[in-house]
């Protein structure tokens, strides 16, 4: 142990507390008088013993100087956010670090809890995030063969670095919610975890999007579109953006030619919910769109600039509290009401304050200014805006004239008034300005961005779709890409070869359909109520009558329709079991299916029902293959055939991806009813997950959500254990085929008999 | 003959012009041409064909069809009686024999080969052949054939055969415009004009959703509905979500959209 080195200090009792702290490093020294200086002014006497008291156990633990130089820092605020009594918990965490393989995240951990304390503001809520933290290192903390705790974490120190950033977005529960996540799915890998835990992974960030408090834009897109055109008569698309991931610049909505742009999330304020901010958010910027024009803005000074920006922002929320009285309680509530006296004009630049007021002062008529400068533009505007809408170039003017006569010297200070200003429900404006001349003035917003050489494989680009977790009771987010594309042709005339074959049983299905085929509308004869008097009967009857016998009262006739509005998608799987050979044809699964499909495509051209046919398989969620056979509106003929002729089988079975794209298109069918008869030869599986159990739900849930959308999933399992989980799958709708050798024959015939 | 008598239109109905359609219809009329009105529903097609009969001073018969009518549900059937078979003249016939306006309403509901009994009639030949009877009805002078027509909403099955659309001469209105909407809704309920003019803001916001996420907008008819619901004391805000958006918005972000736009409107 080096001797204590001294420290520049005069104050004899931080001279007493270095001593007590009793440390050997010089890089303490240099900064402990002013870190005892900072809590001398925040603890008390007892609070400070037990902070020289934790930092000397810190610096003697023989982790290095780190631990002890961030706790030095960050505990007087620590203390300052939540208390003293925090320590107890903060350092018993410590020591269970100390004593794990763990202790390298000390360092991050004490580092990040000031930041921490700010955000959590409460001692239960810290407690929360100690016990959080502990339960992430014990679960992650590994053994391999028998050893106990032998690796340290690789989650832990990302999470503590990121742990701000996270409580900055995420509830507690929100946190834990998206550590739990991470624990499942990277236990096993080192690397993925801690580029998890550092908020470096897709789905790292997806996850704590869902679990983000406030309303997310992508659970309201829908609404605010049909706002946007209900209320505006505006089509344009909406486009998110985040501001999850940039502290320090945060991005205002705005619009250009691509659309508009809204944060990814907004929390409630003041009382307006996350719906009504950005429904504000819209009101305003379809306000610019209807009412703005585009200013030359080369001879304004900035200030003048943002002068007219405030002034025209005030008169469109004037126009769209006019247009629709009811956002008035929602644009008041969100525009801040500058105090009369918040900003000192001697010392600071008030030019921003002043304008908030005046724009409040405009849309507020109880804003209770005094001031007979703001008084009287505020009766200017709304002269101007009482006869029509102005225009931008009239309020311009008048802003003009607000910022020559309401001057101060003091405009031009470097430290200018922000708190109360910032209207977060406006647009940035961008749209108003046009500029003559290039200068520096004008951002490159629409710079030229040279496309990057495309390294994708061509065709479709894949379509993403979320699968149920039924562990966590949550959706994985966009977490299987379908990749689709036609099936490449081959020979038709084996198609053609098939049916051939088969000609007998097509003689037969023949005749079922025909007893099927709907006529559009037949008469039934003999009825007592019909809609029309069947004459020949009826004077029967009445000769009867007359003859004194008992006459037939089935003197009506009436008429029935019987048409077909059905739309059919026979889904495939393709996965490799189907090369399995059949003991007693020596026919493969997959010619047997082909054949099955060939026979069911030609009864359903028959029947006239449009059909479609695509097959899927899968190789992990990356890369689930969805092959289009035979399209809505195609006809059955030799290109279809060509396609189903070179029908192959490989991989995996993803079930409830390909079941939710097949229900994609499905849902566009204009159809009494829709169905997916789905032929399988096994259990939905794939080579990244190990626990069947998982796929299976999510296929279950897949076909709960296209049962909600008025789809009908049908299976036909190939597979003589299937009684299993179908059933938990498909609940009622299913069948297992024992014999594999009919399916030729049964498929036609379950179609027909599921329709009829 | 009393049959005709209650067929007339007695009172006075209110209509409000939009675009010279009562002198259009009245040539029309003149020259016996049939007609066939494409208004959105609720817009007041019936109510124009009723005013237009009130003003020429006919019989007005008027058929709603549906999908289960039957061609001699306009033509006529025979019907038993003590004595044997009656025949029953079905209302185009009747309208035909007295020299009424026949009001075919939402004619596409009815089956295509239902509507193609009313060709002889539309044509030069103005006769109503009764096969069953054997008798061949000329249409009196005075008769006319009206058809409503709403291409929008239906599905793509129902529409009407290219040789009936060719017989007719056609009206086509969309919804009127808001101030005079305004002044029909106020007009008819008796509502103040400030008020009304606030219900055709809302009805607007739902009509811009027309064919996006809604197959029909508004009607005026429901605009009326709203208006007489406050006039018996219901707020506001509940009038138009009952009149207006929960009949036409099964969708739950289409009814929260709607919703929005009534809080909006009215402060």
């Amino acid at each position: 142990m080096p001797a204590v080195p001294a420290i520049a200090t005069r104050d004899p009792r931080i001279e007493a507390w270095w001593q007590a702290l009793d440390c050997g490093f010089p890089q303490a020294a240099e900064v402990f008088a002013e870190c005892a200086q900072s809590a001398a002014g925040r603890l008390s006497a007892i609070e400070l013993d037990a902070y020289i008291e934790a930092a000397r156990f810190l610096g003697r633990m023989g982790r290095g100087p780190e631990p002890l130089l961030a706790f030095l820092e960050e505990w007087p605020e620590v203390t300052a956010e939540i208390g003293a009594a925090a320590l107890a918990p903060v350092m018993d965490l410590v020591r269970a670090m100390q004593k794990s393989p763990n202790s390298a995240a000390i360092t991050p951990f004490l580092q990040t809890l000031g930041a921490v304390a700010r955000r959590l503001q409460s001692l239960d809520q810290l407690r929360f995030y100690l016990d959080v933290a502990r339960d992430l290192m014990v679960r992650t903390t590994t053994s391999i063969h028998g050893h106990q705790a032998t690796f340290a974490s690789p989650a832990l120190p990302e999470f503590f670095r990121e742990a701000p950033a996270l409580l900055g977005m995420l509830s507690l529960g929100g946190v834990r919610n998206w550590i739990e996540y991470g624990i499942r799915n990277h236990a096993r890998h080192p690397e993925h975890q801690a580029d998890y835990f550092g908020l470096r992974t897709p789905d790292s960030r997806a996850v704590a999007q869902r679990e983000r408090h406030g309303t997310l834009f992508a659970d309201v897109e829908r609404k605010l579109e049909l706002t946007l055109r209900a209320l505006w008569r505006d089509s344009e698309q909406l486009v998110p953006y985040s501001n999850a991931y940039h502290e320090l610049r945060q991005i205002v909505p705005y619009y250009d030619k691509l659309g508009l742009r809204l944060p990814d999330v907004l929390d409630e304020r003041n009382g307006v919910n996350g719906l009504d901010r950005y429904r504000a958010v819209l009101a305003h910027m379809a306000g610019h769109r209807r009412w703005s024009e585009a200013q030359v803005a080369d001879n304004w000074s900035p200030f003048q600039r943002m002068a007219v920006e405030f002034f025209e922002d005030a008169r469109i929320d004037a126009l769209v509290m006019r247009e629709y009285p009811g956002m008035a309680r929602i644009l008041l509530a969100l525009h801040p009401r500058p105090a009369e006296d918040a900003c000192d004009p001697e010392t600071t630049s008030c030019l921003r304050h002043r304008l908030a007021m005046l724009s409040r002062a405009f849309l507020d008529a109880g804003h209770g200014y005094r001031d007979p400068l703001l008084l009287e533009f505020a009766a200017e505007f709304r002269a101007r805006l009482a006869a029509g809408p102005s225009s931008t170039r009239e309020i311009a003017e008048l802003a003009l004239a607000y910022v020559s006569r309401s001057r101060r010297p003091s405009d031009q200070f470097a430290r200018i008034h922000f708190d109360d200003t910032e209207i977060d429900y406006r647009d940035d404006n961008r749209q108003l300005w046009q500029f003559i001349e290039e200068g520096d003035e004008e951002a490159a917003f629409d710079a030229a961005r040279t496309p990057m050489p495309n390294d994708e494989p061509h065709g479709l680009p894949p379509r993403h779709y979320r699968e149920w977790d039924a562990a966590s009771g949550g959706y994985q987010p966009d977490w299987a890409s379908v990749y689709e594309g036609l099936n490449p042709p081959g020979n038709a005339r084996a198609i053609d070869e098939v049916l051939q074959k088969h000609a007998a049983l097509a003689k037969r299905l023949k005749r079922l359909l025909d007893m099927l085929k709907p006529q559009e509308r037949t008469r039934v004869r003999y009825q007592e109520e019909g809609s029309d008097l069947d004459l020949d009967i009826a004077l029967r009857s009445l000769i009867d009558l007359k003859c004194g016998a008992h006459p037939d009262p089935r003197i009506n006739f009436s008429h029935r329709t019987s048409g077909r509005n059905i739309s059919v998608m026979l889904l495939l799987d393709l996965s490799e079991s189907l090369n399995q050979k059949l003991p007693a044809t020596g026919q493969t699964v997959l010619e047997l299916s082909r054949e099955a499909v060939a026979l069911l495509a030609w009864v359903i051209e028959c029947l006239g029902d449009p059909c479609a046919i695509a097959g899927f398989n899968s190789n992990t969620r990356h890369e689930v293959r969805y092959y289009h056979l035979k399209g809505f509106s195609e006809r059955w003929g030799d290109e279809v055939k060509a396609r189903l002729a070179a029908m192959a089988a490989g991989w995996s079975t993803r079930m409830g991806a390909a079941l939710r794209h097949a229900g994609h298109y499905l849902e566009r069918r204009q159809a009494d009813k829709r169905i997916v008869l789905l032929l399988t030869d096994g259990e939905p599986a794939d080579i990244d997950v190990e626990d069947t159990s998982y796929l299976r739900a999510d296929t279950r849930k897949a076909v709960e959500e296209l049962a909600a959308r008025g789809i009908t999933v049908f299976c036909l399992s190939l597979d003589p254990r299937a009684d299993d989980y179908v059933r938990e799958i498909f609940g009622r709708n299913w069948q297992v085929l024992d014999r594999i050798e009919r399916l030729p024959e049964a498929l036609p015939q379950l179609y027909l008999r599921m329709t009829r | 003959m009393t049959e005709t008598q209650q067929y007339r239109v007695r009172r006075e109905p209110y209509y409000q012009p939009q675009a010279g359609e009562v002198a259009l219809y009245q040539a029309a009329y003149a020259a016996r041409l049939p007609v066939m009105l494409k208004w959105p529903t609720g817009c007041g097609k019936s109510r124009f064909v009723e005013y237009m009969a009130w003003k020429l001073d006919k019989p007005l018969i008027t058929v709603a069809c549906n999908e289960d009518m039957t061609a001699s549900d306009l033509v006529g059937r025979y019907l038993l009686d003590a004595g044997g078979t009656r025949w029953l003249d079905g209302p185009l016939t009747t309208a035909a024999r007295i020299g009424a306006i026949c009001y075919l309403d939402e004619i596409v509901e009815a089956r295509q080969d239902t509507t193609v009994v009313i060709h002889p009639l539309t044509d030069h030949r103005r006769t109503l052949p009764l096969d069953k009877k054997g008798e061949l009805v000329e249409a009196h002078p005075d008769f006319q054939l009206v058809i409503s027509y709403n291409p929008g909403y239906q599905s793509l099955m129902k529409d009407l055969k290219q040789s009936t659309k060719q017989r007719f001469a056609a009206f086509d209105f969309d919804y009127p415009a808001a101030a005079l909407e305004t002044s029909i809704v106020a007009r008819e309920t008796g509502i103040d004009e400030a008020l009304a003019a606030k219900l055709v803001q809302v009805g607007a916001t739902a009509r811009n959703l027309k064919g996006h996420v809604l197959d029909e907008g508004v009607s005026t008819r429901l605009l009326v509905y709203a208006a007489k619901l406050v006039k018996h004391g219901v707020a506001v805000r509940d009038a138009c979500r009952m009149a207006m958006v929960r009949p036409i918005a099964d969708d739950a972000d289409v009814r929260e959209t709607l919703d929005h736009a009534i809080d909006a409107t009215f402060a």
